[in-house]
């Protein structure tokens, strides 16, 4: 008996159904829907944050306060317990000449910012002119931040491309005053976008690092007196003295903060393969974890489909009984609803697929992440459907083939 | 040729045991037509499924044509059941929602006849047994009478040597009873089929040639039937 008239008679028995058949493939779908969009969203994430990285330089180090801990843990660690200091830029400025091409401290925090009736919180960061030089920013129109900003505390900000369009639409924000946190600021610059993703600066607002402390960040900027910084860059001359800079970073840190050897040092020294590194291991973290929850879901859906499975073989008892007389064998019978358990996962694996391809669109065309749908995913995520049907139907299919013919005649 | 020797069949039924069958002989050559009367829960349905290969004996020989069926496994069975048998059972068992064509076809589909063969003979039943007008009703949309005969042309579109009925004509009233009757006898005519069909109803059964009698599962009587009906002549009781 060929496939195709096995698929007809599934089909058949399928609509026969058609509200049960739809509830029973729905876990299918979820599942399958899950692990596609994932995928998806996953590969998108990982490409953007990648290339964001790479972006801001290969030769550069970022030194932040916190003990550093490998794992999902570093993304949030406690920054409040350990401080780096303005002092501390300083001194490295001073020491690493020669080996750095640049150090530049920065400092920043989330602000109110205001003009007219558009008003929203966002962050703000005190930096230095040679910043922009040092992330690889592009002006889309007027200019930076300068050294003189900073040494007359002018109230001057420059804006990433995301927060231009929230305040002024399509309008030229350049000459234009600004309120952060009550405090006016004149528009000098706009950024050029570097599209969604960590470390772009489209949702930040630049301002002269002296003007804030002078002017906006007040007493949260100060710690024990000094006035403290999130992180400090350091872009090193050789790509190839990254590891030595690196220690000499530490070495001088250490010093400053007046560790004991026996301590562990109160901030760390990462570059960007080390920021990749961490990245990428907490999207790993992060992918088997969503995939062990989309996992779990086929699995229910597997399970799901046995049940319908196995209520299906007793309500068609009789049809069975009936095939036997007429002479299909047990492996006829076996073939049939097999085929029939496969129909079912095959088609919420396609419905999955569509919708999970839907979801990581949306996705992209809400701006949220320009997720990647790859040929690899949609064909194991069918793979997937295929095995699950596969499995949980030989079981409801072992029950039809083996009834009695007679038992299953007389069944009512 | 059917050839049955000291037939017995006992159903377990946890503690106790029924003898659905008790010993039963007989033989029915090539070509009879033979009924099988009896009361209700007196074996028919049970002699039936072991003479229709459904079921096997619990002791006792059966064999047909010369073959043994003790020998055959659970694909031989099948094989003779597909091959050499047509079923018509009192409930019909046509599918749901399955034109009657399609369900003239189904034997044929386990036989492994290529698509347009399968149609062309399905078609060829349905004539047969008057329904060449009807090949694309589904079951809920034809009388008793009509699906008893898509469930006749099922039977008969493997060109079986063999066709068992059980109570053909419980299910239906006694005016299509008796066209079922003629169809009967004018396919065993025309075709020299052996027929064998149960049923508790006397008149029906003066339509055959022979009439076995059967009671808890012991062959009581096995008369021939020297003037069966015709059947659509006047009943004359
Ligand atoms: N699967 C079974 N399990 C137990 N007893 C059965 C089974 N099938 C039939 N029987 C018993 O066997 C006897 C004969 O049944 P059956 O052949 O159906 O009789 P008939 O067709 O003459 O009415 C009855 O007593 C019935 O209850
Ligand atoms: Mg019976």
């Amino acid at each position: 008996m060929l496939f195709s008239e096995n698929f007809k008679i599934a089909l058949r028995a399928l609509r026969a159904n058609k509200m049960r058949s739809v509830l029973t493939i729905l876990g299918i779908v979820i599942g399958v829907a899950t692990v596609v969009a994932l995928l998806s969203i996953g590969n998108g994430a990982t490409a953007s944050i990648t290339s964001s990285i790479q972006s801001g330089g290969s030769n550069l180090l970022t030194v932040s306060p916190g003990r550093l801990q490998m794992g999902m843990a570093s993304m949030g660690q406690s920054q409040q317990m350990s401080h780096l200091y303005y002092n501390d830029f300083e001194l490295l400025e001073r020491t690493l000449t020669g080996r750095a091409e640049s150090v530049v401290p920065v400092y920043q925090s989330s602000y109110q910012v205001t003009f007219g009736d558009e008003s929203f919180s966002t962050t703000v960061s005190g930096v230095v002119e040679e910043h922009a030089q040092v992330r690889s920013f592009s002006l889309a129109d007027g200019r930076f931040i300068s050294e003189g900003d900073n040494k007359s505390h002018l109230r001057v900000a420059v804006l990433g491309d995301t927060v231009a369009t929230d305040l002024f639409g399509s309008f030229s924000p350049i000459g234009k005053t600004i309120s952060i946190n009550g405090v006016k600021f004149e528009v000098v610059g706009l950024l050029e976008s570097k599209g969604a993703g960590l470390g772009s600066p489209d949702d930040i607002i630049f301002v002269p690092i002296e003007t804030g402390y002078s002017k906006l960040f007040g007493d949260t900027a100060n710690y024990n007196g000094r006035k403290t910084v999130n992180n400090i860059l350091v872009s090193v001359t050789e790509t190839g003295e990254m590891d030595t800079v690196s220690a000499q970073i530490a070495y001088i840190l250490r010093r400053a903060h007046e560790l004991k050897p026996s301590e562990e040092q109160d901030f760390n020294v990462l570059s960007q393969t080390d920021t990749l590194a961490t990245l990428n291991s907490v999207t790993q973290t992060l992918t088997i974890f969503l995939g062990a929850i989309a996992g779990i879901s086929l699995l229910v859906g597997g399970i799901g489909i046995m049940n319908i499975m196995l209520v299906s073989v007793t309500e068609r008892t009789k049809e069975i009984g009936l095939r036997k007389a007429v002479g299909a064998t047990k492996n006829q019978i076996l073939t049939q609803f097999l085929i029939e358990t496969v129909t079912l996962s095959l088609l919420g694996g396609i419905v999955g697929i569509l919708l999970g391809v839907g979801i990581a669109t949306a996705f992209s065309v809400m701006g949220l992440i320009s997720s990647v749908i790859t040929v690899d995913s949609i064909l194991m995520a069918f793979l997937f459907a295929l095995a699950i049907g596969v499995f949980f139907g030989l079981y409801p299919a072992l029950r039809a083939a083996s009834l009695h013919p007679m038992v299953a005649l007389r069944y009512e | 040729m059917i050839q049955a020797e000291g037939l017995t069949k006992v159903y377990q039924m946890g503690e106790s045991e029924v003898r659905a069958l008790d010993g039963a002989s007989f033989t029915i050559g090539k070509g009879e037509m033979v009924s099988i009367m009896g009361p209700s829960g007196s074996g028919k349905s049970t002699l039936m499924s072991i003479i229709g290969c459904l079921d096997v004996p619990t002791s006792g020989q059966y064999s047909l044509d010369g073959v043994s069926v003790e020998s055959l496994g659970e694909r031989g069975l099948a094989e003779v059941r597909g091959r050499k048998i047509g079923f018509v059972f009192q409930q019909f068992n046509l599918l749901a929602r399955t034109s009657a064509l399609e369900n003239v076809m189904l034997p044929l589909t386990y036989a492994g006849y290529s698509g347009r063969e399968r149609e062309k003979r399905a078609f060829a039943a349905l004539e047969r047994v008057g329904l060449g007008d009807r090949t694309h009703h589904a079951p809920n949309e034809l009388s008793g009478g009509q699906q008893q005969r898509v469930a006749i042309a099922r039977a008969i579109v493997n060109e079986p040597t063999i066709l068992l009925a059980d109570e053909p004509t419980g299910a239906l009233d006694s005016k299509t009873g008796v066209e079922i009757m003629d169809l009967f006898q004018s396919l065993h005519r025309d075709s020299g089929q052996t027929v064998i069909l149960v049923t508790h109803d006397a008149y029906v059964a003066r339509h055959t040639d022979r009439i076995i009698r059967i009671s808890d599962g012991r062959i009581v009587s096995d008369d021939i039937n020297p003037n069966p009906i015709k059947a659509g002549t006047a009943r004359e009781e």
